[in-house]
């Protein structure tokens, strides 16, 4: 029996090679491959609303928007930061109750108070989380774990902003074509935003104290006002993700502390692809509308989705982003040892 | 009145635990010289650069740098102040370029404040400047070493990396926490025209080093320690001749015997 061993090797694309360092396009159609991905993306977001069979699944959508800023900001911070942060939902809901309280006491419309409750709210979050910043990896997480619980209840047992009710009677959106747009050009623009940012110098030192920050000190930067920083950047992502949910909803209640706003959006990081800020946004396109498909179950809904989650782990922990991208930069053949 | 020297150490001491790292040791740094400090393996060098830079606190004593007390700052207000190290075991950051890693001291407070037009503000020319300084320390410019990962790296370059790190920020005084161990002797023979040439800018060099042979041939004046105490000090010619350090290094004659008979 005649035995050959073969093993699979994997080469960059041409095209791969050339626009990495140098940037030299042959042809309309190389630059139409590198646009193609992000091209995708964007107008299949814009399209999305147009799309959607009824008001419901349009709801989705913006739902979809909202958990994909959460995702942003956790994998921002947890990959380029090392700030495994476990209180995505401390951010929407210090937002969405500033945005509910500016709306209903002031009278000021959603205009101003996204805006605004993006704004404060990340103050707030960053002066709250600001002696946290010197601890570290799962330390850090159980701690910012630990606010969303406190900060619910402490709503309620002081009954201060409603209380268990919550705070009603809050404006909602012109109508639903702006209350979609506005969160996926949100979702859009944080997103290249963000891809900007992590490659400009400040981005580098953001990267450097994940990597070694007692490098960073030596070089004569104090490790926590970056940290401070960038956690700024990260809950103002949040808090805009709340502020929108309760122009949604037209409601603010002790659920915008609830575990869901942590937790999916590390799921939905977990299935895109950790550390590529896009893969994310595709964890929540992709989770977010099956787990509404999967309220036909009942009960049995979290069932499902825990095995899906498991079997993403499980064979492609390294997330879809990741996976798509090497099969599209790089080709595979098979090579005789 | 004379100005105070660049920097001078007063009854540092710091106990880890029940050990003591560093038993009440002064001494000074006078601008622009080379001081080397040796001393067997655990004797309270690397302490004693950590507690100079504000990494470790000292337990008591104090640190002056030009006559001002730094002992109570944390690591990078002092490194602001222009006292650079480099660390033992290199720390650069694996998963950028070489040239990137150096983006980062650049982009620090200090570099922007002494970096002129070129380095400094906020959207300067950092990368342009990384270049050069990794040129002066000895990356070929036109090769591909300083566009490789760090990860990639050998100890060679690593060790050239940290020094580079050091240059960035325009330093007054470096550090140099065994810059020369773990490299070939050629490596070596390379590296020191390089100190030379930063004592000649006008930099203040403290090196901590066991390849005695290039330390005695750079340093004006050796410091060595022994279990946390200074043993003594002089020229290298004064610690190489002196019996005091050999017994250190290598224990004392009776103990040798008793081992030889043992």
């Amino acid at each position: 029996m005649k035995s050959e061993q073969k093993r699979q090797e994997r080469i960059d694309r041409g095209i791969k090679v050339r626009s990495e360092n140098i940037y030299a396009l042959m042809s309309w159609r190389e630059l139409a491959y590198l646009a193609a991905p992000r091209l995708a993306l964007i107008l299949g977001m814009l399209i999305l609303p147009l799309v959607m069979p009824g008001t419901y699944w349009q709801r989705v959508i913006s739902i979809v928007c909202i958990y994909a800023l959460l995702a942003l900001s956790f994998d921002f911070l947890a990959h380029f930061l090392g700030l495994v942060s476990l209180g995505g939902a401390f951010f929407t809901g210090v937002g969405g109750y500033l945005a509910a309280i500016m709306n209903t006491s002031w009278g000021l419309p959603p205009a101003l108070t996204i805006p605004l409750a993006t704004v404060a709210g990340a103050c707030i979050c960053t002066l709250v989380l600001l002696p946290c910043l010197p601890l570290r990896g799962v330390y850090f997480a159980i701690v910012t774990l630990m606010y969303p619980l406190a900060f619910a209840r402490v709503i309620e047992a002081l009954d201060i902003f409603g209380g268990t009710d919550g705070i009603t009677g809050i404006d909602s959106f012109v109508n639903r074509w702006v209350e979609q747009y506005l969160v996926i050009s949100a979702v859009l623009l944080v997103l290249f935003g963000l891809r900007r940012l992590v490659n400009l110098d400040l981005g580098l030192v953001f990267r450097a104290v994940k990597d070694n920050d007692q490098a960073v000190k030596a070089s004569g930067m104090s490790v926590t006002r970056y940290k401070a920083i960038a956690v700024f950047i990260g809950s103002a992502m949040g808090c805009l993700s709340g502020a929108c949910l309760v122009h949604i909803y037209m409601w603010s209640g002790i659920s915008l502390f609830a575990l869901d706003f942590s937790i999916l959006p590390i799921a939905a990081t977990v299935i895109g692809g950790a550390g590529t800020l896009a893969g994310p946004v595709l964890g929540c396109l992709i989770l977010v509308p099956v787990s509404e498909l999967l309220r036909a179950f009942g009960t049995l809904r979290i069932v499902f989705y825990a095995l899906i989650l498991m079997a993403f782990v499980v064979f492609r922990s390294e997330g879809l982003l990741v996976y798509g991208r090497r099969k599209y930069e790089q080709f595979e053949r098979w090579t005789s040892v | 009145m004379t100005d105070p020297p660049i920097l001078e150490v007063r009854r540092a001491s710091k106990t880890f635990g029940g050990v003591v790292a560093l038993g009440g040791i002064s001494f000074q740094v006078e601008q622009g010289e080379i001081l080397g400090i040796i001393g067997p393996n655990g004797s309270g060098k690397t302490t004693l650069v950590n507690c100079i830079t504000g990494f470790v606190r000292l337990d008591e004593g104090e640190v002056l740098f030009r006559g001002e007390d730094i002992s109570r700052k944390p690591p990078h207000r002092i490194a602001d102040m222009g006292i650079t190290r480099t660390f033992q075991i290199m720390r650069p950051y694996y998963s950028l370029p070489a040239f990137r890693n150096l983006v980062i001291p650049l982009f620090s407070p200090r570099a922007r404040r002494t970096g002129g037009w070129r380095g400094g503000g906020l959207l300067g020319d950092r990368k342009t400047v990384s270049i050069d300084i990794l040129e002066e320390i000895g990356f070929e410019r036109d090769s591909q070493v300083p566009y490789k990962m760090a990860s990639t790296l050998p100890t060679g370059y690593l060790k050239r990396l940290e020094l580079a790190r050091c240059l960035a920020l325009r330093p007054e005084i470096i550090i140099c926490d065994e810059v020369f161990s773990g490299l070939s002797m050629s490596e070596i023979a390379s590296m020191v025209p390089l100190m030379e040439r930063l004592q000649m800018e006008g930099i203040t060099l403290i090196m901590i080093e066991h390849r005695l042979r290039e330390l005695f041939r750079l340093a004006g004046r050796i410091m060595v320690l022994n279990f946390g105490a200074k043993l003594m000090e002089g020229s290298p010619a004064e610690v190489m001749a002196s019996e005091k350090v050999k017994e250190a290094y290598f224990g004392s004659e009776e103990v040798e015997e008793v081992m030889t008979y043992a």
